[in-house]
């Protein structure tokens, strides 16, 4: 590892910035790529992100998850100790950023791009993605082996309606995290031209509106009562995953049992989580997209933070680049700490 | 090819099993002769290509992705089939005109060796994801889509409206593309004849017993024999119009597995067996005495038999019931009625192939549950690691075919127990892929640097899904090392994650660092809770070897 960025038991480590990226437990000064819990954890003496993931990360860790706040603008220089840091867009959920640091790395002037999480496909909810120059470009691999293609989100858009028309008799329950994906949903069911009001699970009702108060379009939604649900035939209610299959869904009119994720292209994982009706539908990059965000940043060197790291080390290799697997646990526990969140909503 | 793709993958997403039927019934309807018929071949496994391999299917892959990256994505995916289906690298402006089932049967079953690379490769450009993957799920043999053959028979019956069991019993004689079945079932023609001297005849089946059954049911109602650990067999013999004698063996979905045990056929040709259908259990037995499992498992699956497999593993039907003779059905006959036909019939043919499955007397449930406990005093003891628990017949119960409630139970031993420490995972196929859910699991020994963990067994399944999570997640938190697929996890005294084992037999084995082989082991339980240091030593597992009391 290099005097720039280093490994510690709490996640990646600046030492000549004196900063964590993400980091997995409370440290004094940590930089947050975006708000999902595996990466936006509370208790940090001081956090460094975007306007929108702070007040994210307020939302769900409440105003005291950290002491003292400043908020990164995206493309604005900061100095940190001996570096200089830069937060840009990565497209995965509203406020997402990568974030490069520049600085001296065995003897020379580098630059490091932390992608956090990201994503290429269209999301109207967030903005693109920008790939940035650099040295050394870390990376997830959340879906990083060449099986993971995702279709065209509006194609599994229309997949649900058609679903949708075919059974009115049912009500549509679709598995989605509570931040990025539901709002992603509800808002490309929109662009479909879908105008029925979305229902929500309880547990979706402050991030959608935090979304809506930011100026994106996902139409009219509806919190659901108890009393509510079994009139819901023919309707789509969003809700998070581990409700699908929950007792709270057995109330509606025949539920079909949606799923909106990347992992929906493994037939055994739709059908380990009893899902029917499997939508690919991810906030991570897929296979190509992984592969051509590395190219793009024309880095000499890769580190592949989690998901499935060997095969993406192996393809760079097979580039000429270097490449490490950093194996850290922790990340891409999305589904389970936000399920555990919700749950206490 | 593009609509059984789809119907294939409705299937596979359909958890309830009337859905698939709806599903599976409406294809049929729907779809013209001959695409239906192949489709229903595909199901029940009357199609096989002789040479659409999964190694071809490699070698396709190879030739077109990098071969880490395929190997690392199939461990990934657990199915051969989905990960090339995903994988296969599109060329564009080839899927224009995708072939249809009857046109892929014909293109694979008319090319020789030598086109099919070429032949396949094609098929695969031509056809989008889901085409692929059913596609290849066809030629690889047994489409494992959770759809068994039963299910496919009992939706061609709905559409006529009629009985599963009448497809069953005039499909011995029917071959793909089904043009006649389907006829008859339209309502367009005549029901096929049922063919051959020697037809197989669906059998019953048994419930598992639960303890609160015994509350409602009197023990005087019932008879009990042993359950064999062997295979259930039908053995049918009869003699055709041309006068030469006809016999057959059948497995218990009714597949024709005559071929590999030609000793027994042979026996059964002699006019002495006449027109009849024996129910029974093949094992294998020496100097009089029924080997386990293990010895059995040497005869199965094989095309061919040598003249020493027959020699060394001597087979035996042991018979428990008749469901014809000379020309007479005899289900509609109460067990008793056809047990005592039985009984006659076996003393009239050579004892060496045919003998009878012995009724177990019993007054009181409580006797009976001595018996299954303990095999040995009631039984000539050294049959016992034969014996699997007892089985309980309705003496009334006439023969129906399928599992009717009420009639015949089966009561199974029960399991030995032990605790052993979780030391390797790998990811697991099918249902489980994707997930660590291969346990390689060790006891303790006393080794050159103190005690050591040594490998006993391997277990799949036996947990919740929710436990297959946590225990995924576990897996990679406590990963030490890795080989290839394989992870090594964290096991010493200290620290390591207890597994309750529970499993049917132990048989001594050369091949296991171990020494010792388990039969069927499956997790019980798991043990967050207990110390990986006071998990079961090997002492106790060798005690468990030999007959069993």
């Amino acid at each position: 590892m290099s005097a720039l960025l280093t490994l510690t038991p709490e996640g990646l480590y600046c030492p000549a910035g004196d900063f964590h990226i993400d980091p997995m437990r409370p440290v004094a000064r940590a930089l947050i790529t975006h708000g999902h819990s595996d990466h936006a954890r509370a208790g940090h003496g001081a956090v460094l992100a975007t306007e929108e993931t702070l007040a994210i990360m307020a939302i769900r860790c409440g105003e005291a998850f950290t002491r003292s706040r400043q908020t990164a603008v995206l493309g604005q220089k900061i100095a940190l100790g001996e570096t200089i840091v830069s937060f840009h867009p990565a497209g995965h959920v509203l406020g997402s950023a990568q974030i490069s640091i520049e600085g001296k790395h065995e003897g020379r002037l580098t630059r490091i791009v932390v992608s956090g999480d990201y994503k290429r496909q269209h999301d109207p909810t967030c903005l693109p993605l920008e790939p940035v120059r650099c040295d050394i470009f870390i990376t997830e691999a959340t879906f990083g082996l060449p099986v993971f293609r995702h279709p065209d989100t509006r194609h599994e858009i229309d997949r649900l309606l058609a679903s949708c028309k075919l059974f009115p008799e049912r009500a549509h329950l679709v598995g989605a995290y509570s931040l990025g994906k539901a709002q992603r949903m509800a808002a490309v069911l929109r662009e479909a031209g879908y105008d029925r009001p979305v229902f929500l699970h309880g547990a979706m009702e402050k991030l959608m509106a935090f979304y809506a108060s930011r100026g994106v379009d996902i139409g009219e939604t509806r919190k659901i009562s108890a009393a509510d649900r079994s009139g819901l035939a023919g309707e789509i209610i969003l809700c998070p995953p581990s409700a699908i299959n929950d007792a709270w869904a057995g109330k509606f009119p025949d539920p079909v049992a949606a799923f909106a994720s990347g992992w929906m292209r493994i037939r055994a994982r739709a059908r380990q989580q009893g899902v029917e009706l499997p939508l690919v539908v991810s906030d991570h990059a897929d296979w190509d997209d992984l592969t051509t965000t590395i190219l793009e940043t024309g880095c000499s060197e890769v580190w592949v933070t989690h998901g499935e790291a060997e095969a993406l080390v192996h393809w760079a290799q097979t580039r000429q680049l270097r490449a490490k697997p950093l194996h850290m646990l922790g990340y891409g526990e999305e589904e389970d700490s936000a399920a555990a969140e919700d749950a206490t909503a | 090819m593009n609509r059984f793709a789809e119907l294939l993958d409705a299937i596979a997403f359909e958890p309830s099993r009337n859905g698939k039927l709806r599903l599976t019934a409406a294809y049929f309807r729907a779809t013209p002769d001959p695409d239906r018929g192949y489709a229903l071949a595909a199901m029940t496994g009357a199609l096989s290509f002789k040479y659409a391999k999964p190694a071809l299917i490699r070698t396709l892959i190879g030739e077109r992705t990098d071969p880490v990256l395929f190997a690392l994505s199939y461990d990934y995916v657990g199915d051969l089939s989905e990960t090339v289906a995903l994988m296969w690298p599109a060329l564009p402006g080839l899927r224009d005109h995708p072939p249809s089932l009857g046109e892929v049967v014909n293109i694979l079953a008319s090319s020789g060796k030598i086109q099919l690379p070429g032949v396949i490769t094609n098929l695969l450009d031509r056809l989008d994801e889901k085409g692929r993957w059913a596609l290849l799920k066809l030629i690889t043999g047994g489409l494992r889509i959770g759809l068994s053959a039963r299910l496919a028979k009992t939706a061609v019956a709905q559409i006529g409206g009629h009985h599963p069991n009448d497809i069953e019993e005039i499909w011995p004689g029917l071959t793909p593309p089904y043009e006649e079945l389907f006829a008859w079932v339209d309502g367009s023609g005549e029901k096929p004849h049922i063919t051959g001297a020697a037809p197989f005849r669906p059998v019953m089946l048994s419930h598992a017993i639960e303890d609160r059954d015994f509350e409602s049911l009197s023990a005087k109602d019932f008879r009990a024999e042993w359950k064999w650990d062997g295979i259930r067999v039908q053995a049918v013999a009869g003699t055709q119009e041309d006068g030469l004698r006809s016999a057959r063996l059948y497995s218990r979905t009714g597949e024709d597995i005559s071929a590999a045990f030609p000793e027994l056929a042979e026996v059964m040709r002699d006019p002495l067996f006449g027109q009849c259908a024996i129910d029974g259990e093949l094992l294998i037995l020496r100097e009089g005495k029924v080997e386990p499992f293990g010895a059995l498992q040497q005869r199965l699956n094989r095309k061919t038999v040598t003249a020493k497999l027959i020699l060394d593993f001597p087979t035996r039907i042991r018979a428990y019931d008749l469901l014809a003779l000379g020309g007479e059905d005899l289900r509609a006959l109460s067990f008793l009625e056809r047990r005592s036909r039985l009984e006659r019939f076996i003393a009239s043919l050579p004892p060496e192939r045919f003998d009878l499955s012995p009724m177990l007397p019993f007054e009181s449930w409580e006797q009976l549950a001595a018996a299954r406990t303990s095999p040995v005093e009631f039984a000539a003891a050294e049959n016992a690691p034969a014996i699997e628990g007892v089985m309980i017949k309705r003496a009334d119960s006439v023969y129906v075919p399928g599992r009717p409630k009420g009639l015949w139970y089966k009561w199974k031993r029960d399991p030995f127990n032990i605790d052993a420490v979780l030391m390797y995972a790998q990811r697991g196929h099918g249902k489980r892929s994707s997930l660590y859910s291969d346990f390689t699991f060790g006891v303790w020994r006393s080794g050159a640097a103190g005690d050591e963990l040594v490998p006993v067994g391997k277990a799949y399944f036996g947990f919740t899904d929710e436990e297959l999570k946590r225990l995924d997640k576990y897996v990679r938190e406590n990963t030490i090392d890795r080989f290839g697929p394989v992870r090594v996890v964290t096991a010493n005294k200290a620290q390591g994650l207890v597994l309750e084992i529970a499993f049917e037999g132990l048989q001594p084995s050369p091949r296991h660092k171990s020494g010792v082989a388990m039969r069927f082991p499956r997790i019980s339980r798991l043990r967050w809770d207990k110390p990986a240091g006071d998990a079961d030593r090997i002492e106790t597992l060798m005690a468990l070897i030999g007959p069993r009391r």
